[in-house]
């Protein structure tokens, strides 16, 4: 006999009907862990979205790595000799470390983390000046307010153009000014406004107070030859960028003679561990949620288990009757089963509704992510499917228990019960 | 239709067995109409339960319809008892939230027949015992003789071999036991072979063959002077 048997369905709906207030509240079990589990998973969701906006913009996987000062004597040198890099250690980490995805060097003007004067029709500012290429943006998308970051033109060209942060802006301009197409003036050199930004919200290591010009453009202004300040570094995603770090530390150590130990010559900043930390955060709560879910289900279907067992107690002679008209042990399994899916997947569809729609509020009501990171928290279609699968799994696992408890008497004994 | 030989049956009762049938040899023809006649724990509900494949016995052979019963399972039994076999309770043991028809095209279901033809068969069975214009009513609102009719028309829809019949009229009165009397002699009359356990003399008495059964042995199995069996 097929499942999709009209009869089947009916003996199944007219034993569940028969007491529709036990039915009901033996459904509650699994409405409820079902309501938890998806709103679980739904707002962890919502949390790893959140992270993700926030993040989006920022490579995560990157390091950044400058020059200190030696802490050990080494090869003759003495200790407190300053490491300064050039074009040339670039060419020999990307020549050396395949996992190196890309490497935007970066010079200041003036002192490391030091300020230069910038003027402009009798206003100044101290800022920050920076030589950059146009994929240092790659770490850390900046918030263009007008026009446009540096590009590779600019680079090409050697342009005395300029990217100016906002707080500069405000230092230099009159409220509603245009800054685009003026002129600004660094050390005695003028560079054209070419775009104003606003660092984003979420992650940047530049601040606002900052003026950015072609690399090539800071080299022949400043004249700073083959020298770079720093190099940001993106690693490959498949690669962890800590391992990376410490190859890259070796290679350059080498080559500046830097006595392997000397822990203080190269500085260095690696950026993904951050974000690890934070991934792991999310997956750690996403299990979590999950297995919470899992076992409150788990407790809900044993209570649909429960209540069969008890039904079928009360059934022993009908049971009994139906097997010596010819029902055998098989069918009246399958009823029992039959029952528990139902009542299982009535009770799991109707909480998927309910948390779905209880999620779709909560989506309305925080899920813009601005004020903390929550964005868009719903389950996807997948773990839709898993709970689905897994909820239809344990209805079938506890429904073997009544079922097999039901056919286990002999029809004979079930007929004498009273 | 249903020989016997050598039967033997045991409980255990603790450590110790009991003993309750004890080498019963029986043969019942096709269109024979049979009665057990026993007191309580003569063994009678036994031998219906073994011959009704309700339980298994210990020793001895049982063939029903020329068919050695052996290494019975609880699906083979199943589907002979469907195949073979209508029962005919003392307590008409009804499902109690389906109707007559219901009741009664059950054993229909579980021999496979499709739902259409299983209502117009019930029916015509319900009809038979004249009860067509109850067919839609509970067992409750029902009367004993008529829970019996429908019980009746149960046993005998799926045109069985053999109709066993427990105490049938134990539960009813005397102008109700007559009636189903009646009709278990009309089934007779059309060559169902029908089998009644009972310990009530009236009603071997309305059979064609009485089979004394005592302390697990058959202390006589005569004919009625009503017909003569072969």
């Amino acid at each position: 006999m097929k499942l999709f048997d009209r009869d089947l369905w009916t003996e199944v709906f007219s034993t569940l009907t028969k007491n529709i207030t036990r039915t009901i509240l033996t459904t509650l079990g699994v409405l409820f862990a079902v309501i938890i589990l998806i709103m679980l998973l739904g707002t962890t969701n919502g949390m790893k979205n959140g992270f993700d906006k926030l993040f989006k913009g920022t490579a995560t996987n990157s390091i950044f790595v400058w020059g200190q000062s030696t802490g050990k004597p080494y090869k003759g040198f003495e200790r407190g000799r300053r490491v300064k890099y050039t074009f040339d250690d670039i060419k020999l980490l990307k020549e050396n470390i395949e996992e190196i995805e890309e490497i935007s060097p970066r010079i200041q003007l003036g002192e490391h983390r030091g300020s230069v004067t910038v003027n402009r029709n009798g206003q100044s500012s101290g800022s920050s000046v920076y030589g950059d290429y146009p994929s240092i943006d790659d770490f850390a998308k900046k918030n263009l307010e007008e026009g446009r970051f540096l590009n590779q033109d600019d680079i090409e060209n050697s342009r005395k153009i300029c990217v100016i942060g906002d707080d500069v802006y405000k230092l230099l301009y009159k409220k509603e000014e245009n800054a685009i197409g003026t002129y600004i003036e660094i050390n005695g050199v003028y560079f054209q406004v070419v775009g104003v930004y606003r660092k984003n919200k979420n992650i940047s290591f530049d601040g606002q107070n900052t003026v950015h010009i072609p690399f090539t453009t800071y080299q022949k202004a400043f004249n700073s030859g083959n020298r770079i300040g720093w190099m940001a570094i993106t690693v490959k995603s498949k690669y962890d960028a800590g391992i990376v770090l410490t190859k890259i530390k070796k290679l350059l150590k080498q080559k500046h003679d830097i006595h392997p130990k000397d822990t203080r010559a190269i500085g260095s900043f690696n950026l993904s561990k951050i974000f690890s930390g934070i991934n792991a955060f999310t997956m750690v709560l996403q299990g979590f949620s999950f297995f919470i879910g899992v076992f409150t289900l788990l407790a809900g279907v044993i209570a649909i288990s429960n209540i069969l067992l008890i039904t079928v107690k009360e059934r022993t002679k009908e049971i009994g009757i139906r097997r010596a008209l010819g029902a055998t042990p098989k069918m009246i399994k399958r009823q029992i089963i039959l029952e528990a899916i139902v009542l299982t997947v009535f009770s799991g569809l109707l909480g998927f509704v309910i948390s779905v729609a209880g999620l779709s509020y909560l989506d309305t009501k925080f899920g813009d992510g601005t004020d903390f990171p929550f964005l868009n928290p719903s389950v996807n279609f997948t773990q839709l499917i898993v709970s689905f699968t897994l909820m239809l799994l344990l209805s079938l696992l506890v429904g073997l228990i009544p079922a097999r408890k039901a056919v286990k008497m002999k029809p004979i004994e079930a007929l004498r019960e009273e | 239709m249903i020989k016997i030989e050598n039967l033997h049956k045991s409980y255990p009762m603790g450590k110790e067995s009991l003993h309750v049938l004890k080498g019963l040899n029986l043969h019942i023809k096709e269109g024979e109409f049979v009665s057990i006649m026993g007191s309580s724990g003569s063994g009678k509900s036994t031998l219906l339960n073994i011959v009704g494949l309700l339980d298994i016995h210990d020793e001895g052979n049982y063939y029903l319809n020329g068919q050695l019963i052996e290494e019975l399972d609880e699906k083979k039994a199943a589907v002979l008892r469907n195949k073979f076999l209508g029962f005919v309770f003392q307590s008409f043991n009804l499902i109690t939230y389906k109707t007559a028809l219901e009741n009664v095209a059950l054993p229909l279901y579980y021999k496979g027949v499709n739902r259409k033809e299983r209502q117009k068969i019930a029916l015509e069975y319900l009809d038979k015992v004249g009860l067509k214009d109850w067919a839609g009513h509970l067992p409750s609102e029902l009367s004993g003789g008529q829970k019996q009719r429908v019980a009746i028309a149960r046993a005998l829809v799926t045109q069985p071999k053999v109709v066993l019949a427990d105490e049938p009229t134990g539960a009813l009165d005397s102008t109700t036991s007559d009636s189903v009397m009646e009709l278990l002699k009309e089934i007779n009359r059309e060559g169902m072979t029908v089998f009644v356990i009972t310990h009530e003399e009236e009603i071997a008495e309305e059979t064609d063959r009485i089979v004394r059964l005592k302390d697990g042995v058959i202390i006589s199995d005569e004919l009625t002077n009503k017909k003569v069996t072969v």
